[in-house]
């Protein structure tokens, strides 16, 4: 398939067009000093971020660019499963399920580490057992896909191999090229992706600009500052639990959830009774839970993960080896939220490298 | 599609008080239930209060009663407690992989139980002395707080007088009347009669009793692999979506809550995991 060259202009005929069809289309859109995924009708401009360990911060980059940020604190992940969900409900003695078919719906501007964390995503939901809620979400989703032009202060995609180049799974890829006046390279990976090629139309690109692609992305990966040790991790941190580094994280963890919040790949979830108004009986929800939660590990003779170290520890420790054994891939796609929005700034990368540190 | 987490509503057919906060219960299985292996539990819902996983604690050729044995801990198994037929509740499974029956053939079972670990126990006594030329010998010991807590006494009796059950049970507080033993159940061990390498051992119960349970049987020379323990974590699905029962790399709904004893024992040894 060829590969189109589109204008600003292109992208929101795409926007416009999808949304003509009764399309949710979700993307960035900035708010609260952020950029969120939420419904758009345009894409932000010439907006920049700041990255660091416990800091993020919005920055104006005076160009034209649409792409120009890499991740805020959302993920797609809110879309797909919800933060809260009804499950079932139960009126008058009968159960009655509360799945319902979902929207159409298109993720514009999905980043390559976030495409792989919806993929990490879909082995735990549609695995063994399937959740028809999020089945139904992923089947009538579209994926637009961005290939980063820069890379964060926290990001370390290279190092896990989800970045930034998108990798498989997106309908449509976009690269930006010449921020100041801003153009885009269009591939298509799947039958929908080429219909919205076609809608929109569009030269060919020539084969230079593919060179320029490549650069882009080539820039982007020289840009992380972070590196991390990917192999043998599983087995590295499964034989350090009793290492004495987790009780120098525990010190500085508030046990605030926050990094699991922020996670594209985390999964947990607890379950809670909604009683609705007279009349209308009882609602089972599903609502996002974090292994910090002190009630995550209730048993009734206590609860199995007290201190902070063993939180801390459960989700480290979890992400990065006990996911790899679950589901065949690690649990961290390197996008870097969990340093951003940790409020102590605790950086997994540094914690990883100290564990795996002979003692 | 499915939806594993929708339960479906089944009719209570019994209800018997076993001790002060220990009761059996019995419902009809829902149409589509088809059979579960020993050793296997249900998620059961109460509407309001919640759901929690229950083993299933009856015989696994009886199409007709899926037995529960529950100890009233908290919101759901209070809530239990206090129905009667012919009460309606929720209930979706089987969920879980049970004991490995089928690798103890031609050998000789042992069973170590602790308090309400009997019950996903009992449904491996039912099918082996259903059919006792597949195994050398089948033995039970078992640890209860007091006499009048062990459960099932009467048919754990019969099946000892009548069916060649190795019977043993020993108590932490005794009464008048007790003629067996006190002490730990890991003493037990030493009084029945058994062949260690010819042993295939499953084991529930707390999880320190567990630990000592395993420790005790490799004293013994059974082999580590041939030790199976039943592991209890929270539980909110039973599908592998909710992550609460995790144990390093495994979800205990889906990949146990029976396990070989040597893929879990660096994680229960490391505390606080
Ligand atoms: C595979 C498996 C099989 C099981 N089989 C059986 C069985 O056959 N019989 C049986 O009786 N039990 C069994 N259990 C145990 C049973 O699932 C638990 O005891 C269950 O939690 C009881 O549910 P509940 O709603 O009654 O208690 P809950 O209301 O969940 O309370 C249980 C305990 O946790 C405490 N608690 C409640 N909420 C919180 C919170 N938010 N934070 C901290 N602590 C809290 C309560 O005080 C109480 O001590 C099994 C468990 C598993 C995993
Ligand atoms: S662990 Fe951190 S860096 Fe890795 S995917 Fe989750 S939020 Fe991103
Ligand atoms: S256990 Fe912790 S790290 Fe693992 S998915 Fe759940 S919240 Fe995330
Ligand atoms: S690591 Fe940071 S974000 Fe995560 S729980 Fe601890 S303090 Fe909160
Ligand atoms: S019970 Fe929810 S993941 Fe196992």
């Amino acid at each position: 398939m060829l590969m189109q060259r589109w204008t600003p202009r292109d992208l929101q005929a795409l926007i416009d067009g999808l949304r003509a069809e009764g399309v949710r289309v979700l993307g960035p859109r900035v708010g609260d000093a952020a950029i969120l995924y939420d419904e758009i009708e345009t894409l932000p401009i010439g907006c920049g971020d700041e990255q660091a360990p416990g800091h993020y911060r919005l920055t104006a980059r005076h160009d034209q660019s649409r792409f120009g940020y890499n991740l805020g604190p959302s993920t797609w992940k809110q879309f797909l499963f919800p933060p809260e969900e009804a499950i079932f409900r139960v009126q008058d003695g009968e159960f009655i399920s509360c799945r319902e078919q979902p929207d159409k719906m298109a993720f514009f501007g999905v980043r390559a580490c976030e495409l792989a964390a919806i993929s990490i995503q879909d082995r735990v939901f549609i695995g063994d057992f399937a959740d028809p809620g999020y089945a139904s979400r992923r089947e009538n989703l579209l994926l637009i896909a961005v290939n980063c032009s820069q890379a964060s202060g926290n990001c370390f995609c290279a190092s896990t191999g989800d970045g930034p180049a998108v990798g498989v799974g997106a309908d449509l890829i976009l690269t930006e090229l010449r921020p100041e006046d801003p153009y885009y390279l269009v591939e298509a990976q799947t039958e929908a992706g080429q219909l919205m090629m076609s809608a929109i139309g569009g030269p060919a690109a020539a084969t230079g600009e593919i060179d320029a692609r490549d650069e882009v992305l080539a820039a982007t990966r020289l840009q992380m500052q972070r590196e991390f040790a990917t192999e043998g991790i599983a087995e590295a941190l499964y034989s350090a639990l009793d290492h004495p580094h987790w009780d120098v994280v525990a010190e500085r963890c508030l046990a605030c959830g926050n990094c699991t919040q922020v996670c594209p790949t985390c999964f947990c979830s607890s379950t809670r009774e909604h009683v609705n108004p007279v009349g209308l009986g009882v609602t089972h929800m599903r609502r996002w839970e974090s292994c910090f939660a002190a009630d995550h590990s209730y048993l009734s003779g206590g609860v199995v993960r007290p201190s902070v170290k063993s939180r801390y520890r459960q989700w480290l420790t979890h992400k990065l080896a006990g996911w790899e054994l679950q589901f065949g891939v690690s649990g961290c796609t390197g996008c870097g939220r969990c340093i951003s929005w940790c409020p102590v700034g605790i950086d997994l990368t540094e914690e990883v490298a100290e564990i795996r540190r002979p003692l | 599609m499915k939806d594993p987490l929708l339960p479906h509503l089944v009719e209570m057919q019994s209800w018997q008080q076993e001790s002060e906060l220990v009761f059996t219960f019995q419902v009809a299985p829902p149409e589509e239930y088809g059979s579960f292996r020993a050793g296997q539990f249900n998620m059961l819902y109460l509407p309001g209060m919640g759901e929690s996983a229950i083993s299933i604690s009856g015989d696994p050729a009886d199409r007709n009663h899926l037995t529960h044995t529950v100890r009233a801990v908290g919101n759901v198994t209070r809530a239990l407690h206090g129905l009667r037929p012919p009460a309606r509740i929720g209930l979706r499974g089987p969920f879980g992989r049970g004991w490995p029956l089928a690798a103890a053939e031609g050998r000789e079972l042992l069973l170590m139980a602790g308090g309400i670990g009997l019950a996903p126990l009992r449904p491996v006594l039912f099918q082996a002395l259903a059919a006792p030329e597949r195994y050398q010998r089948v033995t039970l010991l078992l640890g209860a707080r007091s006499p009048e807590e062990i459960l099932y006494s009467e048919q754990l009796l019969r099946w000892k007088s009548d069916a060649g059950l190795q019977f043993l049970a020993t108590v932490d507080v005794a009464s008048a009347a007790w003629r067996g033993d006190v002490g730990v159940i890991t003493d037990l061990v030493q009084r029945a009669a058994i062949n260690p390498q010819q042993t295939v051992a499953m084991v529930c119960g707390p999880e320190i009793m567990l630990r000592f349970c395993a420790r005790r049987l490799r004293e013994l020379g059974v082999a580590s692999d041939a030790i199976h323990v039943s592991l209890e974590r929270h539980m909110q699905c039973g599908t592998g979506f909710c992550g609460h029962c995790q144990l390093g790399p495994y979800f205990l709904c889906k990949d146990g809550p029976v396990f070989a004893y040597p893929a879990v024992e660096p994680y229960l040894m490391t505390q606080e995991f």
